[in-house]
């Protein structure tokens, strides 16, 4: 899960923020898929009720689960496939090792994959002396960078073309020129003899058919393709969440994805592989592994944070969210990034290890707004944030604050007399113009980055107090008077 | 009709103007204000920490204080958001306070909101000549629904310019606590604002929330920009301050 030798996450956000070239490269691709994502789904209309839709599926598949995931490896292995059903990293990575030992692999392709991700696969397959090759464009330049990738569906999103440049340079042995064409020439050379020459073909899944035990791949650039016909062996990784039960609910799913990644109405490539080669297949590989990943996945059925498992990692929420647009993916530390890493890390890698990120958002909810299954994201973070608080982990500091806080604002009038001494204290602080711009104590978190105005003279509600007197002394006035006068009357 | 305002703690302390023009506006719009003493935070601070309990708390305070008012208006979205779409879930296992919570989220308005929608202002009737841009916050539209009805409003002002924000929709990066754990983060999301802000070239930048303009505010100050700085209740009091 962890991705950086750097522990803590205020630092790495700190380092994200002063490399001005990530930012701007973030920035940019960030801007185009959300456009994208934009007008696809004005163009394909009533995106709420696909939404919906889209949401109804996940939910159901996940509540019937267990189910679907038997139903699948059933059908799978009615299609001469083999399946696996991995507990942990370790179970993962040892089968997929095994079956490169047995076959006798040298060389392995890969298209992307972010499970293998999270799995660390390729550190594995390399200690066993296996070249292991990133087939997806993106994926091969980080693999050239030697970085995980930073984003869920653009591995490479925070590079620029001149850094890739420099990259297939490196390896060409050439300076090549930064123009796309003559770069993803380069890259296809290079990968077109990596095809041939592997004998195992590694893919993820983005969805699995329970009805027929068939992956379904959505890709763009063919190289899932290639991954899946000219090797071997094929061997296909999936969370065990990503399945769906039918090709009809499939079908609202690929409405959903690719516009919510890319803007795209489709892929160029949907790759449907149900098993391995047959008699009279003209191509596929001779065997065909499926390996069921729950690595924590399945901890998460039953609480409160079940609907994360809906997620059909399209990576729209992290192509909205500011945060990310600021600091990047590799700012976070984990495989999974941005808001649905937020939430999903904590979950599967422990939120001893991952407790700050949960407070890496501005609970702004664009991710909520985005996720095209309807994921509550922003919502999960303040459960996760909730549960620090009463799992006791928070610094004291913080608890005794919000103790203070609540028995303050739980008493008027003491909030009253609070408030009153807000400016008090804070007044010698203050400079000429009544800003308070020193950085200490706990004052610190807001004026390192800006100016706070001092507490108003008179509170709003003290002021309504004095007007409401002034107004019972205005109307008592005359009475007073005719009193006065009806008595020297009287008198 | 008679209505009680929900000053918010962040107005009454720092921004006691802001609150004193929503009450002029809604009195010339014909209708009696009441401030009930007891009111003081919506608990919001507590709840988006993580500190369900000591919200649960201080959202009892504030729905007492508003128990005996038909109606209530509040200029600020976050603070209506909170009342209106997370109190009926924080008591949503409490069978005392949950109706009571649930009453209260049903007679909260945002201030704009309850101008357009409840009284059906159209024009506001007030001159404010400036230059202006409007930041929508992200509570406020995407907690609370209500996008456009500052815009119905401002829009109907004599005088007042309004340049289209770019990107209207991004946080500006206040987040309450995220302003101060995370403020690195914070700011960049500022000074992201701050630029679409300056391609407007608006000399007024106008809110529906102290919180977004307090931040911001204080982040135009320390970069030393003289942007003026008004709640959408100051530019319908013909920009008073
Ligand atoms: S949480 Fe939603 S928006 Fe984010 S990657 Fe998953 S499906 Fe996409």
């Amino acid at each position: 899960m962890r991705t950086s030798a750097e522990r803590s996450f205020a630092r790495r956000a700190q380092q994200a923020l002063a490399d001005s070239t990530l930012r701007a490269a973030v920035r940019k691709a960030q801007e185009r898929f959300r456009t994208g994502k934009r007008n696809a789904e004005a163009e394909l209309g009533h995106w709420e009720a696909w939404r919906r839709l889209g949401e109804a599926i996940r939910r159901h598949t996940i509540e019937n689960l267990d189910f679907y995931l038997e139903q699948l490896a059933d059908n799978v292995e009615k299609n001469g496939g083999t399946v696996v059903f991995a507990a942990t990293e370790r179970e993962a990575v040892d089968y997929v090792v095994q079956v490169a030992r047995e076959e006798g692999a040298r060389r392995v392709v890969k298209s992307k994959s972010m499970v293998s991700e999270e799995l660390h696969l390729n550190r594995a397959l390399e200690a066993l002396g296996v070249d292991v090759v990133e087939t997806d464009l993106g994926e091969y330049i980080i693999q050239l960078a030697g970085e995980p990738p930073s984003h869920i569906i653009a591995p490479s999103i925070h590079k620029n073309r001149r850094q890739i440049a420099e990259l297939f340079s490196r390896v060409a042995g050439e300076a090549l020129p930064d123009d796309t064409p003559s770069l993803t020439r380069f890259a296809r050379r290079q990968l077109r003899r990596a095809f041939l020459e592997a004998d195992i073909g590694i893919t993820g899944c983005n969805f699995a058919v329970a009805e027929t035990g068939t992956i379904v791949l959505v890709s763009n650039e063919g190289n899932a393709r290639l991954t899946t016909t000219l090797p071997r062996v094929h061997i296909a990784i999936m969370g065990a969440e990503r399945i769906v039960p039918t090709w009809d609910d499939l079908d609202v799913m690929l409405h959903l994805l690719p516009r919510s990644a890319t803007g795209q109405k489709i892929t160029s490539y949907v790759t449907a592989i149900s098993g391995p080669r047959r008699a009279q297949d003209a191509d596929g590989p001779e065997a065909f592994h499926l390996v069921i990943v729950d690595n924590g996945r399945l901890d998460i059925l039953g609480t409160a944070y079940q609907d994360v498992l809906h997620c059909i990692r399209c990576g729209a929420c992290l192509n909205v969210c500011p945060v990310y647009r600021h600091i990047g993916g590799h700012a976070y530390g984990s495989v999974y990034s941005g808001p649905i890493g937020k939430v999903l890390t904590p979950l599967l890698g422990g939120m001893d290890e991952w407790h700050e990120l949960p407070h890496a958002s501005s609970l702004c909810a664009a991710c909520s707004e985005a996720c095209p299954v309807r994921i509550p994201l922003h919502e999960l973070l303040i459960e996760h944030r909730t549960e620090q608080v009463t799992r006791g982990t928070r610094p004291w500091a913080e608890r005794w604050a919000f103790r203070l806080y609540r028995w303050v604002v739980t008493r008027p009038a003491l909030y009253r007399r609070a408030v009153r001494w807000a400016r008090r204290l804070l007044a010698p602080l203050a400079d000429g113009e009544g800003k308070v711009r020193v950085q200490i104590g706990p004052l610190k978190g807001w004026t390192a980055q800006r100016d706070l105005p001092l507490p108003a003279r008179q509170s709003f509600l003290d002021w309504w107090e004095e007007e409401g007197r002034k107004e019972a002394a205005r109307q008592h006035e005359p009475r007073t008077e005719g009193e006065g006068r009806d008595g020297e009357r009287s008198a | 009709m008679r209505v009680a305002l929900f000053v918010t703690c962040l107005i009454d302390a720092f921004f006691p103007e802001v609150a004193k023009s929503a009450v002029r506006v809604l009195r010339r719009h014909g209708v009696e204000v009441d401030v009930p003493r007891t009111q003081t935070c919506c608990g919001q601070p507590a709840y988006n920490s993580g500190y369900r309990e000591e919200a649960r708390e201080v959202a009892k305070q504030l729905i007492r204080a508003f128990d005996g008012s038909a109606c209530v208006v509040t200029p600020s979205g976050s603070c209506a958001a909170m009342v209106r779409c997370e109190y009926p879930r924080l008591f949503a296992d409490d069978p005392e306070w949950r109706p009571r919570a649930e009453a209260l989220a049903a007679k909260t308005y945002e201030f704009s909101e309850f101008l357009v929608n409840v009284l059906g202002v159209e024009d506001p009737g007030v001159t404010f000549p400036a230059r202006a841009t409007v930041h929508a916050s992200c509570h406020m539209t995407r907690g609370l629904g209500v996008k456009d009805e500052p815009l119905c409003l401002l829009k109907r002002v004599k005088g007042l310019e309004l340049c289209p924000l770019p990107y209207r929709e991004d946080c500006c990066g206040f987040g309450g606590t995220f302003a101060v754990k995370m403020a690195g983060i914070s700011a960049a999301m500022a000074d992201e604002k701050i630029d679409h802000i300056e391609e407007t070239e608006a000399e007024v930048l106008i809110g529906s929330d102290m919180g977004c303009l307090w931040h911001l505010g204080g982040r135009l100050s320390r970069r030393g920009k003289p942007l003026r700085v008004l709640h959408v209740a100051q530019v319908l009091d013909g920009g008073r301050e």
